[in-house]
């Protein structure tokens, strides 16, 4: 199957867990993580993944929503966009 | 791969500075519905856009949802209404916007454009019977807009056009007066019209378009306000460049969105319309972005210089980055919709006449103004003689849309609410028009030769 990619970002105060958290959540959608870039930037935790959403099932508004809620609980922001759009603005 | 500094950079953009995308608007020929019998005709209008339009709100949501950025308005434009109903055997036109206005409700777009007539040489009966309805319609429906074209480059000024629009304005003030004459906000008056144009209250689908097209207008003056603070005091060639950049990657936005709307509706893609259109949200202002640039208020001198540079670098560095540009392409500078236009009116420093001339070096002109509800039909009329002087000499698409709001005087404020702001009412002229305006007849088309 063609590969879907998409970005995930979380950003928020840094705490026990995250990544565990939420490539655990990922592989419950079945999305495959094919990269990971993360930071701490004046304590805060800056997390960029690169996944391909191909295989996952759930509606591109569910994941979006799942993803916030399971972020709101932590008090992190996460969010999910296709990479298409980032490409757009800044590849020629 | 781009890289996170990137990516963290296009989420500030969207989530502190407004970046978005504007307006998704379906183009929808009705050529193709006209009938002589009028009910027959309404029946056809409302089934075509019923079936064309059916997916348009759904496919925007999902690309909001997908790719993160939000699509603030999805509409539809049509066939200038005159052109599809003259024909038929009717002389009230108003049930045609209704019809409209129910199509838009059932396909749930924000706007329908096209309740409009092109009568910049002259009126055929359906533009007649179509001006004749304007002020009904837009006090009758929700969603309708409409647009008149009483000039041309190539046709001059239809002067007997003109002076109707200041009455029906005036007209459609009054019929909406309980809500502050809001049919007016409605309501353009157009000189060199565009086809294309995905923006309201002025989109209507040309005769020249498709069957259907995506039209896709882009926003951003907070994202180029947000990157002109990064050179502050630099030379202008600094400035022209860094707004080049911003168009760019903005105008690559819209057109990747337009691209995917064009396919997953399965409609042709138009335009990509490169305007800077502001809302009345802090930091999405053109007025501050020329206030930035070294203005102490918008308004004062020194603003149209400002706007000139700011206009052509938006269109310099968005044409690059789209397949094909088209509408009005331009900086808008509505006063209810753009906060910093608001205070510069407020504090007196913004006027009418400087308005004017800054819609000579940018997109349309005097753009949701509230004037004294005083203010006679004949000096609205000579405001938009004025207004589509400046776009026929010019060969650009100047127009007004102008507000005589009944009861409120200078110093009121009016609001219109949503994405129409509040309009502070503005001063106009007390001296007279109306032996001007009452000559009618045309104003020639101007030599565009012997330049020498």
């Amino acid at each position: 199957m063609k590969s879907i990619k998409a970005i995930v970002t979380v950003v928020g105060k840094d705490q026990v867990g995250i990544i565990a958290g939420v490539c655990n959540l990922l592989a419950g959608e079945k999305i495959n993580v094919l990269d990971i870039s993360q930071t701490i930037m004046e304590g805060y935790f800056t997390m960029m993944m690169v996944v391909d959403v191909a295989e996952c099932t759930t509606p591109f508004s569910a994941l979006t929503a799942l993803l916030r809620a399971f972020g709101e609980e932590r008090g992190l922001v996460i969010r999910i966009q296709r990479e298409d759009i980032f490409d757009a603005m800044h590849k020629i | 791969m781009v890289s996170t500094k990137r990516i963290f950079q296009t989420i500030e953009m969207i989530d502190k500075q407004h970046l978005d995308i504007r307006t998704i608007t379906m183009g929808i020929s009705l050529l193709d519905c006209v009938s002589e019998d009028a009910n027959r005709c309404r029946a056809r209008i409302y089934d075509k856009i019923c079936r064309r339009a059916e997916h348009l709100v759904q496919v925007g949501e999902d690309i909001e949802s997908e790719f993160g950025i939000p699509i603030v308005n999805k509409r539809i434009s049509v066939t200038p209404v005159a052109l599809v109903a003259g024909g038929c055997d009717t002389e009230d036109l108003a049930p045609f916007a209704r019809t409209l206005d129910e199509a838009a409700k059932n396909c749930g777009v924000n706007f329908i454009g096209g309740f409009s007539a092109l009568v910049q040489k002259g009126f055929a009966r359906g533009d007649e019977l179509l001006l004749r309805a304007i002020p009904q319609a837009l006090a009758e429906t929700e969603f309708v807009c409409s647009s008149v074209n009483v000039g041309s480059t190539r046709a001059g000024i239809n002067m007997d056009a003109v002076a109707r629009m200041g009455r029906i304005i005036k007209e459609t003030a009054h019929r909406t007066a309980d809500r502050d004459g809001l049919g007016c906000a409605k309501l353009v008056v157009f000189c060199n019209a565009v086809e294309d144009n995905p923006f309201m209250a002025g989109a209507f689908h040309g005769v020249g378009e498709a069957d259907s097209v995506i039209n896709v207008g882009v926003s951003g003056p907070g994202v180029v306000y947000h990157a002109l603070q990064k050179c502050k005091g630099a030379p202008f060639d600094e400035v022209a460049e860094t707004i080049k950049k911003t168009a760019f990657q903005i105008t690559r936005m819209g057109q990747m969105v337009a691209g995917e709307a064009s396919r997953r509706l399965g409609t042709p893609f138009g335009i990509v319309d490169l305007s800077l259109a502001p809302t009345p949200a802090r930091g999405d202002s053109v007025a501050r972005i020329l206030e930035e640039m070294g203005l102490e208020v918008c308004g004062t001198h020194g603003t149209t210089a400002a706007l000139a540079l700011l206009n052509d670098a938006v269109k310099k560095g968005g044409v690059m980055a789209s397949g094909h540009v088209g509408g009005l392409s331009g900086a808008f500078i509505p006063v209810s919709e753009d906060e910093g236009m608001i205070a510069a009116a407020q504090s007196g420093v913004l006027e009418l006449s400087k308005l004017e001339a800054m819609t000579c070096v940018c997109s349309v002109g005097l753009d949701m103004i509230a004037v004294p509800g005083d203010t006679p039909a004949e000096t609205i009329s000579a405001i938009i003689a004025d207004e589509a002087a400046i776009g026929m000499v010019n060969s650009k698409t100047t127009a007004v849309r102008v507000i005589p709001v009944e009861g409120k005087t200078v110093g009121d404020v009016v609001e219109m609410g949503g994405l129409l702001g509040s309009a502070p009412v503005m001063p106009v002229h007390g001296t007279s028009s109306a032996a001007f305006v009452a000559r009618g007849g045309r104003i020639p088309a101007p030599l565009q030769s012997l330049k020498n």
